[in-house]
């Protein structure tokens, strides 16, 4: 099936929680809601899942609306943050539910459940009830019902939010594979810009209710529309410095560098430059780079990287470095503007250049 | 002082068992005795009041008459609030926190209130001495409070999981019976309780409403007198009697009643 949105919004009381969004969700399709909580995420999915009506604009599965069809007559799966399953039923019975509501005979639902139980690890305890059994486990129940359903549409609303890191490097590895066979299109909502790049697929940056850039990920990581999609798909927060442009030279605070190659074409004047954390550096690198003096306002150490927030102008940054960085608060440290990473945003903040030569960073270590 | 940490709670349940003891001791004395003179035990144990109680219809109907009307209000305050407990938590309605509100009022009134207007309005549509007249005007202050308690522990099951339900291709009616009612099963026993109870202790209305054929045991209690005055050993063994049925319910949802006290809607 192919799920459509047509220039949906959704108010309630006053407050608009979806401003006039409108998306074409393939089938087999995998795609990620990326954005910070109460950007509508769940909003979302709970419109395309027909939990809610939208209050305009219109929803189409194959070109057909489906808004007032009752929730239960569509082919939806969901899988919430927080683990829900029926507390009173075995996990046998929790993840054979939908099943047995659709009325399917004895034998294939035994099979399914066992299958899924098998695919989930919960096979040795399909006679526990799910109040019994770990957070990871409770989770896992609840995919295994949303996976038996062989439902057309999947809604994974931060599924893997409440697990422990080491679970959730697992099933973020196994869910786009379990669901993936079943042609189903694939939903998943997360507020991690790393977790929506190791799912890869598409994703929609949502802001305050409306997507910003809907897109292959790398792409929209690589090359987001605008200023408020770069700083959605970035985390720590994204570092912008105003530069300024005369000729084929860019500069910010005094100094200035050669401009890169993608802005040769943009007429001088004032524009936003974006840099990821790990484009500011602590280090000269190998090209040219403006160097700024900065003051150091907290170091955060996670073994492998060090996150180094500074201060400078009235401006705050970020930089990302490897190892362990030894800097105490309120040094004054000079500050590297690495140039083979600018995003260039124009006064309106639509993007005007960006590194043809991206390079995606390394995972972040933080897993946060 | 630490040794005698005892002394306290051990007097505070002496004295709150002395009247049941005291009930107790009465009612296997006879008469005489009681009237006699003081003593802690009975001197010529008897079960006659028991026995008379037991196997005298004009007696033990009492209490099945008590125990069919409070049976019927329990069933029928329970199936009514339910629904409206439900809608209480899941939906938002125009003055819907008014109405919630508007039902704790209910209870403010005394029953006493109502006794003339459920008399005559029974009177005049034949109900008058049925049990059903007695367990719907028990309905009165037993729904409001229904509602309240139920509405509490509604509320603490999350709404994500009557969604998922119907995600999942239940119907309203299948998901009510089939995953939430057990669900909040501990919530609809303590309301269960709670609805007996008080209309078990309900006296005024139950005793205005009815004359012979639903007449309640407390009613009967009141018909002792006899030209040798009061049989206070008969009295006292029906009130054990009464203290019994109160005694079992409690028993069967002992372990849930705290939770319903720790909601704070009782």
């Amino acid at each position: 099936m192919t799920l459509e949105l047509r220039n949906v919004s959704k108010s309630v009381g006053v407050e608009e929680h979806i401003r006039d969004v409108s998306l074409t969700l393939e089938k087999g399709s995998l795609n990620v809601l990326l954005g910070p909580t109460l950007s509508g995420k769940t909003s979302m999915m709970r419109l395309m899942a027909g939990l809610d009506r939208p209050t305009t604009g219109d929803i189409l599965v194959d070109g057909k609306s489906v808004v007032g069809m009752p929730v239960q007559k569509r082919q939806v799966a969901m899988v919430y943050q927080q683990f829900i399953n029926y507390p009173t039923l075995s996990v046998y019975e929790n993840i054979a539910s939908p099943m047995r509501v659709s009325g399917r005979d004895k034998g294939t639902i035994d099979k399914k459940v066992r299958a899924a139980a098998e695919l989930l690890k919960l096979t040795p305890f399909l006679d526990r009830t799910p109040l019994h059994l770990s957070g990871g486990q409770q989770q896992r129940t609840a995919i295994a019902r949303a996976l038996v359903k062989d439902a057309g549409l999947v809604l994974l609303d931060e599924p893997l939010a409440n697990l422990d890191y080491k679970l959730r490097e697992e099933l973020r590895v196994e869910l786009p594979r379990l669901f993936g066979e079943s042609g189903a299109i694939f939903v998943y909502a997360t507020t991690e810009p790393h977790e929506a790049l190791l799912l890869g697929g598409k994703t929609a940056t949502l802001s305050e209710g409306r997507v910003t850039q809907f897109g292959a990920t790398i792409d929209v990581y690589s090359r987001p529309a605008d200023l408020i999609t770069a700083q959605t798909f970035s985390d720590p927060p994204l570092n912008v410095v105003p530069m300024e442009k005369r000729g084929s030279q860019l500069s910010y605070d005094g100094k200035s560098i050669a401009a890169p190659a993608e802005t040769g074409g943009l007429p001088d004047g004032t524009y936003k430059v974006a840099i990821r954390p790990h484009h500011l550096l602590l280090r000269p690198p190998a090209g040219a780079a403006i160097q700024v003096e900065a003051s150091v306002s907290t170091t955060e150490i996670t073994g492998s990287e060090s996150f180094i927030h500074v201060e400078h102008d009235g401006l705050r940054w970020v930089a990302l470095t490897h190892g362990v960085h030894r800097v105490e608060i309120g040094d004054r440290v000079p500050v590297y503007l690495d140039p083979a990473g600018f995003l260039v945003f124009d006064e309106d903040e639509r993007l005007v250049a960006a590194p043809s030569s991206y390079v995606a960073p390394p995972r972040n270590a933080m897993g946060a | 002082m630490k040794h005698r940490r005892w002394l306290v709670p051990t007097l505070y349940i002496l004295f709150l068992m002395l009247p049941v003891y005291w009930l107790l001791n009465m009612s296997f004395k006879t008469t005489n005795e009681i009237l006699g003179g003081f003593s802690w035990f009975p001197a010529d144990f008897t079960v006659d009041s028991y026995v008379k109680i037991l196997t005298d219809p004009t007696w033990y109907m009492g209490y099945v008459n008590s125990i069919i009307y409070v049976v019927l209000n329990t069933v029928i305050s329970v199936s009514f609030a339910l629904p409206a407990a439900y809608a209480f938590s899941r939906y938002r309605f125009l003055g819907d926190k008014h109405l919630f509100f508007w039902l704790l009022t209910n209870r403010m009134a005394p029953p006493a209130v109502f006794a003339l207007p459920f008399l005559q309005l029974y009177s005049a549509m034949g109900l008058f001495d049925t049990h059903l007249a007695v367990a719907l005007s028990h309905c009165l202050f037993n729904i409001p409070l229904a509602v309240w308690i139920l509405e509490g522990f509604i509320s603490g099951v999350p709404r994500e999981i009557d969604e998922t339900a119907y995600l999942d291709g239940y119907s309203f009616p299948r998901f009510f019976t089939k995953i939430f009612m057990p669900l909040i099963g501990s919530g609809i026993g303590v309301t269960a309780f709670f609805c007996f109870m008080f209309s078990w202790v309900e006296l005024l209305l139950a005793k205005t409403l009815t004359s012979v054929e639903a007449k309640p045991i407390a009613a009967v209690m009141t018909r002792t007198a006899s030209t040798s005055g009061y049989e206070l050993g008969l009295l006292a063994a029906a009130g054990v009697l009464t203290i019994v049925p109160g005694a079992i319910v409690i028993y069967f949802v002992r372990n849930y009643i705290a939770k319903g006290f720790a909601m704070g809607r009782v």
